[in-house]
């Protein structure tokens, strides 16, 4: 099993997602400089968090064109995973790798913040470790986080029960005042409709040592690395 | 040749920042705005081999390629000598 986290000019969660890897989830791990084309090494590949060539036009507009994308896209179609977190997300989105996009919060400010979300689907392979209903203590820092969508595609993401996470209380009620950016239906994060591509805004590798507030996180890099360890045998 | 490319979120998308735009707008004074829509204008300078048709072209791809997300925002191309 290996992973692989890719670096942008720009990336700054990068090394955060190679520690989570190495050091909580014990596996190989490598960056990926974006001017990589080959991804045949890996089963499953992180696009981190950060600020992507500046965030220049919109956030992840100008990474969907470095070189390491067009391998991303064989890769997510040959049905290995691809772990979209916060730039990450907004990056796939920009892509067409996954459904949307991300626009400015709401509100205006970025938000630095450890947030409330609810698992909305546990048949994933980002989320087999947790029960449905499950609430995660995990921190978002995020400018551009509001998660929007034409109707067609939001019908089409519930249908498809595509939606992995939605920003909720502390009792995993969805409200409006636990949205923080003012995301459609609340939306934290999404998957195709393979399963095989998963973005969220909250970090995850953030959210994996108590020290650090939350180990919740550990559940969703538990779940890949089962799903890896059942795809690769 | 040059194409000028104006981009702006669709009439559905919220915009929070022309809101907060607007905002400062009537603290100038100017009560009689009702809305003020932040959008991106870019100009693509082409060189003297390409005539008008392959300008707007170009610059129809660029925009929508590129310069705009269909998802939330609309274009309009212009061309001028």
């Amino acid at each position: 099993m290996k992973f692989g986290v890719i670096v942008f000019p720009g990336s700054n969660c990068d090394h955060d997602a190679y520690h989570v890897i190495s050091k909580h989830v014990g596996q190989p791990v490598d960056f990926i400089w974006h001017k990589e084309t080959d991804l045949s090494a890996y089963d499953a590949v992180i696009i981190p968090g950060g600020f992507s060539y500046g965030d220049y036009l919109r956030a992840g507009a100008l990474a969907r064109f470095s070189p390491v994308m067009k391998a991303v896209k064989e890769f997510a179609a040959s049905g290995k995973f691809v772990f979209g977190i916060c730039n990450g997300f907004q990056i796939l989105c920009e892509a067409g790798l996954l459904p949307g996009a991300l626009i400015r919060n709401a509100g205006l400010h970025f938000i630095s913040k450890h947030v409330t979300i609810r698992t909305e689907n546990q048949f994933t392979p980002y989320t087999n470790e947790l029960k449905e209903g499950s609430v995660l203590s995990i921190p978002i820092a995020h400018a551009e986080g509001n998660y929007t969508c034409d109707d067609a595609t939001f019908q089409a993401l519930e249908e498809n029960n595509q939606v992995v996470f939605r920003y909720c209380d502390e009792t995993g009620e969805i409200t409006s005042e636990s949205n923080p950016n003012g995301a459609r239906s609340n939306i934290a994060g999404i998957c195709n409709r393979d399963r095989n591509v998963l973005g969220m805004m909250p970090h995850p590798e953030r959210a994996c040592e108590e020290l650090l507030g939350s180990n919740d996180g550990r559940n969703i890099f538990r779940s890949l690395t089962a799903s890896i360890a059942a795809s690769v045998k | 040749m040059k194409a000028k490319v104006f981009v702006t979120l669709k009439p559905s998308v919220l915009d929070p920042q022309g809101k907060a735009i607007h905002h400062s707008a009537e603290q100038l004074g100017f009560q009689q705005i009702t809305d003020i829509r932040q959008g991106k204008y870019f100009e693509i300078a082409l060189d003297a081999s390409v005539n008008e048709t392959e300008a707007r072209a170009a610059a129809e791809k660029i925009a929508a390629d590129v310069l705009a997300n269909p998802v939330i925002e609309d274009y309009r191309v212009e061309i001028v000598q």
